[in-house]
């Protein structure tokens, strides 16, 4: 029940996030929608038991990435996009109401053909654990682990590479 | 899991990865040498070699039967070693071709040939995947390579923006490609090709995952092999970037793409896919071949012209996967092979009459005028791709499309075929143009340009275009070459599994 | 151990006015050792030889008036001081202070913290950019390189001390250091390499001086929290000391044993009623207690001591040496892990 609730408010939250973030004039206020929908996220491996994956996420994605992408944001320093005029209240509600209609209908239309996933439950007790992602990721993804780490290296040469090179 | 177990398995499947362990410690070691002595000349000898030497090893493993190694990760052997000779051959070819170009444009960097030989290791991969993980692995790795080698020249303009196009399409194009990845995963709870058929059967009701799944993953593939819909960035991309590498992109990375699609299509949906997705690809098929021919007709840069071709011969591929057959694969395979003849030397031609100091993005065609009578052995082998390309009789083209129209004849495909001999008919123009202004046009070299460069044809250069021109002239009569695919799709050698 | 929710709310809420206190005490040690430092008195009017005076400042801090700029984004303005604050106060949550007692545990707080610290800059950058002053977002932008360029090195040096434990939990870490009996099997004895990276680029994620340049008063007036005023930028300034204070912790817990007595073993041996008892909690408490306040001198000594580096300095400290050494580091401590422990 803890879990249902919490995946219903990080689900919407991290939706809510991510509108904001295409919604939002400014691009730093956009990247900061982001870095919230980002948290969710990672709240919600939360709720699956997946700790380590969860904590990575936000290392990884929050703490570098979107750091980077602010620090880039910010020094671009990029204006303001222009706003939307004329949006009125009734064109919103107008605009909210058409989405909840055509989310029904396809909603509808989805159960009566047949076509949503059955709901299950997964046991993901360990699955999250960082043994056990430790010890695919060095057996069973040992070859595509590798080839990643190539796929750094390429990135990371041509970005010295692009960024450096004097050109005669 | 037994971690000691698990690394003994590791070490006897290292044979089965051979080809793409031993491209990427090559491009390391050519990273590393590079650090200690810059631009090296020996960098593209010892890329050079290592292509041959994975090649030999690959010509090892045509014959034995198809196996799956690194937990299945990747496919070792059988069809994956015929495609991962086209890959290699088109590396090599690209590498030699490139040496004098890149040093003609000041751009002979060491860093060049090791990001060849990255871009190759992720096309073997990709054309060797068993696993969705390896499919995204070996794409990304290679569209990284390609992203970084498009953008080698940057201060015309030309080539920042072929680089940054082909780099924003194809992120948004991997975006899709990993969205249907996902979905697929959710859909089937297996990575693994061949269990996807029966992961989808045994979750049951996740149709709408499942299909919205091979969508998205579809738009991934189409979009690396320039089909129609998602065609839109060929030109720029082509037109902008170093022209021997132009090539490599147009042979390499479409064969690579081709080759795992068949994968994925033959394992991972087998009969679904004949029974859903044969129409949806004959549409994109019809549309590629009409639309690459038309666009192509109209372009006065050869470069471009080009492009546009290898979008209409991505169309006749697709003809081919259309069938859903076995002769339709195999004959896939087959006309990858000769394709990458044609085309790399299409573009190792143009790479040697460039007088535009924009990597022949400007350069139109008549500038070519009477190439063929003072350069007479551009001027020939060219002719040899031209009538390749448009599929004229004694040439590999011709084999190759007969090849790719047959199974889907017999599938029942036949109005598919009759667009695609008339699209190829239409192709004749355009090809023809090329000669007609090669062979029968005064002469027009008085441009003060071109009388400044001499352009002299590097010796390797011009043997390597021979040499490619030689193989489309005689593939055709060795028919263990056309057989040789053939004979993986054959239940009664494999078991069916290629 | 399973402790009931309550006791872990009261040690929390405990934590938290620890912490709170602490920061006012930081506050008066500061001005006092840097007074010393400098031959001077510092504050000696408010309170006994000056005790009082940082709760006057905090008074005065909160009598200010709250002063933005009219062109500062409201919102993001006020969030920035408060996700400072709560990210400081959270990371002690993961600190065990005496064996058994800590807020949190599981399988990866090691990462939790690491997350925490590299979430952090995001109070910095937010204050720089929505305050829209030039000064403040150059200390902004200052602020996300160095933290960028510091997290690296600052994870791999933690990946020793993992590879090392074999484990992300830092409990685990600390109990791991007690091989060896007495103080050898702290993980600065084992991993001294990586002890030295970790209390470096502690000081580059605190942002203290050398590493202040985010906030260089002599160039950018006072960093990214030149515009905030009132108790937006008590905040601030409460964060930097609780961040201080908590680095400190983190430095003695992953490398300087923790909560572990010297000796422990010996101690427990000769005074065997001492076992499992609330006084050795005590003792042990009080024991990592005495390490931090040797870290926490460690970063007033250096402040005061050395000047800051240059912005060139800094990044190449960071990616040329710092990175490289705890490259190094980790490889080295692999291979002795997989030769002496495998």
């Amino acid at each position: 029940m803890l879990a249902e609730s919490l995946f219903v408010m990080l689900g919407t939250l991290s939706v809510i996030g991510a509108l904001g973030m295409l919604i939002a004039r400014n691009p730093v206020s956009s990247a900061l929608w982001l870095i919230l929908t980002l948290f969710c996220v990672a709240g919600l491996y939360l709720t699956l038991s997946a700790e380590f994956i969860a904590v990575v996420q936000v290392l990884v994605y929050a703490g570098a990435i979107m750091v980077l992408f602010l620090f880039v944001i910010m020094l671009l320093n990029l204006g303001t996009m222009p706003t939307m005029k004329g949006v009125g209240w009734k064109k919103a509600v107008g605009f909210v109401l058409c989405v909840v209609v055509l989310t029904q209908l396809v909603l509808i239309g989805a159960t009566g053909l047949d076509l949503l996933p059955a709901t299950e439950v997964v046991d993901v007790a360990n699955a999250g654990s960082a043994t056990t992602i430790a010890k695919s990721l060095f057996t069973r993804y040992a070859l595509a682990f590798e080839v990643i780490g190539i796929l750094l290296l390429v990135a990371t040469i041509g970005a010295v590479m692009l960024a450096k090179r004097r050109f005669a | 899991m037994d971690l000691a177990g698990a690394y003994e398995g590791i070490l006897f499947d290292v044979a089965g990865g051979f080809t793409l362990l031993l491209l990427m410690t090559a491009g390391v070691v050519c990273i590393v040498w590079d650090i200690f002595s810059n631009d090296d000349p020996v960098l593209p000898v010892l890329a050079a070699m290592t292509c041959v030497v994975a090649a030999g090893w690959e010509v090892r493993g045509l014959d034995a039967g198809s196996s799956t190694a690194f937990y299945d990760l990747i496919r070792a052997y059988g069809l994956t070693s015929y495609i991962n000779i086209t890959l290699l051959i088109s590396a090599l070819v690209s590498i030699v071709l490139s040496v004098p170009y890149l040093n003609r444009i000041r751009r002979g960097y060491g860093e060049v040939y090791a990001l060849i030989l990255f871009a190759t290791a992720g096309a073997v991969m990709l054309a060797s995947a068993n696993s969705l993980v390896t499919v995204f692995v070996g794409l990304e790795t290679m569209s990284i390579a390609l992203y970084i080698l498009v953008g080698l020249v940057r201060q015309g303009g030309g080539g920042i923006e072929s680089a940054l196009k082909y780099f924003l399409l194809g992120a948004f194009s991997t975006g899709f490609f990993l969205y249907g990845i996902a979905l697929l995963y959710g859909a089937t709870g297996t990575m693994i090709l061949p269990d996807l058929a029966a992961g989808f059967e045994a979750r049951g009701s996740m149709m709408l995952l499942f299909w919205a799944g091979v969508a998205l993953f579809l738009v991934g593939f189409l979009f690396k092999v320039s089909a129609v819909p998602f065609h839109m960035w060929t030109p720029d991309v082509y037109q902008g970037a170093p022209t021997p590498l132009t090539g490599y992109m147009s042979t390499a990375s479409k064969a690579a793409a081709f080759a795992a699609l068949i994968l994925v299509l033959y394992y991972g949906l087998g009969d679904l896919a004949a029974t859903k997705w044969q129409t949806a690809l004959a549409v994109v098929a019809l549309v590629t071949m009409v639309g690459g021919n038309i666009f192509a007709l109209v372009q006065n840069n050869v470069k471009r012209m080009l492009a546009y071709s290898s979008v209409a011969h991505a169309g006749y591929v697709l003809v081919a996967l259309v069938a859903g057959t076995g002769e339709g694969y195999a004959g896939a395979a087959y006309y990858l092979l000769i394709y990458s003849f044609m085309n790399l030397g299409a573009f190792g031609v143009m790479a040697l009459l460039e007088w535009d100091q924009k990597e022949g993005s400007e350069q139109t065609i008549d500038s070519l005028s009477g190439v063929g009578l003072r350069k007479p052995i551009l001027g020939v082998v060219m002719t040899v791709f031209m009538f390749s390309l448009i599929g004229f009789p004694p040439f590999g083209g011709f084999f190759g499309k007969i090849a790719v129209f047959a199974p889907a004849i017999e599938a029942g495909f036949t109005w598919l075929v009759i667009v695609g001999v008339l699209a190829s008919a239409l192709s004749g123009y355009y090809y023809l143009r090329v000669l007609y202004v090669f062979w029968m046009r005064p002469q027009s070299w008085s441009a003060p340009q071109v009388q400044a460069h001499k352009f002299p044809v590097p010796s390797l250069s011009a043997a390597v275009l021979v040499a490619c021109a030689v193989v489309l002239t005689v593939i055709g009569f060795v028919p263990v070459v056309r057989d040789l695919p053939m004979v993986y799709f054959d239940v009664a050698f494999t078991g069916g599994t290629p | 151990m399973d402790v009931p929710l309550w006791l872990l709310a009261i040690i929390a809420f405990g934590v938290i006015n620890f912490m709170l206190i602490s920061a006012s005490v930081l506050v008066y040690a500061e001005r006092k050792v840097s007074a010393y430092m400098q031959n001077r008195p510092g504050p000696n009017r408010v309170g006994p030889a000056g005790f009082l005076q940082p709760f006057a400042d905090v008074f005065k801090l909160m009598f200010k008036e709250d002063v933005a700029p009219r062109a500062a984004s409201p919102f993001v303005h006020s969030l920035a001081p408060v996700i400072m604050v709560v990210i400081a106060m959270t990371v002690p949550a993961m600190i065990p202070f005496a064996r058994g007692v800590v807020i949190v545990d599981n399988s990866v707080t090691v990462l939790i913290i690491l997350a925490l610290t590299s979430v952090s800059v995001y109070g910095v950058t937010m204050a720089g950019w929505s305050s829209n002053s030039k000064f403040s977002l150059l200390g902004g932008l200052r602020s996300s390189a160095q933290m960028i360029s510091y997290e690296l090195s600052m994870g791999l040096a933690v990946a020793s001390v993992v590879l090392l434990a074999g484990s992300l939990s830092v409990v685990e870490i600390v109990e791991d250091q007690s091989v060896g009996g007495a103080v050898l099997g702290w993980n600065v004895f084992r991993n001294p390499l990586g002890a030295l990276i970790f209390v470096i680029t502690a000081f580059a994620e605190t942002n203290r001086a050398p590493f202040d340049l985010p906030e260089a008063e002599q160039e950018l007036v006072g960093g990214y929290h030149t515009e905030y005023s009132g108790m937006k930028f008590g905040m601030f300034f409460l964060a930097e000391y609780v961040n201080w204070f908590v680095a400190s912790f983190v430095i003695v817990t992953l490398f300087f044993g923790g909560y572990l007595l010297p000796f422990e073993p010996q101690i427990l041996a000769a005074y065997p009623g001492l076992e499992g008892s609330v006084g050795l909690g005590l003792l042990q408490a009080l024991c990592l207690l005495v390490k931090v306040g040797f870290f926490v001198f460690l970063f007033l000594w250096v402040r005061w001591t050395l000047p800051r580096f240059k912005y060139n300095q800094l990044m190449e400290i960071g990616w040329k040496v710092m990175l490289p050494a705890a490259l190094v580091n980790v490889l080295l401590i692999a291979i002795a892990v997989a030769v002496f422990m495998g």
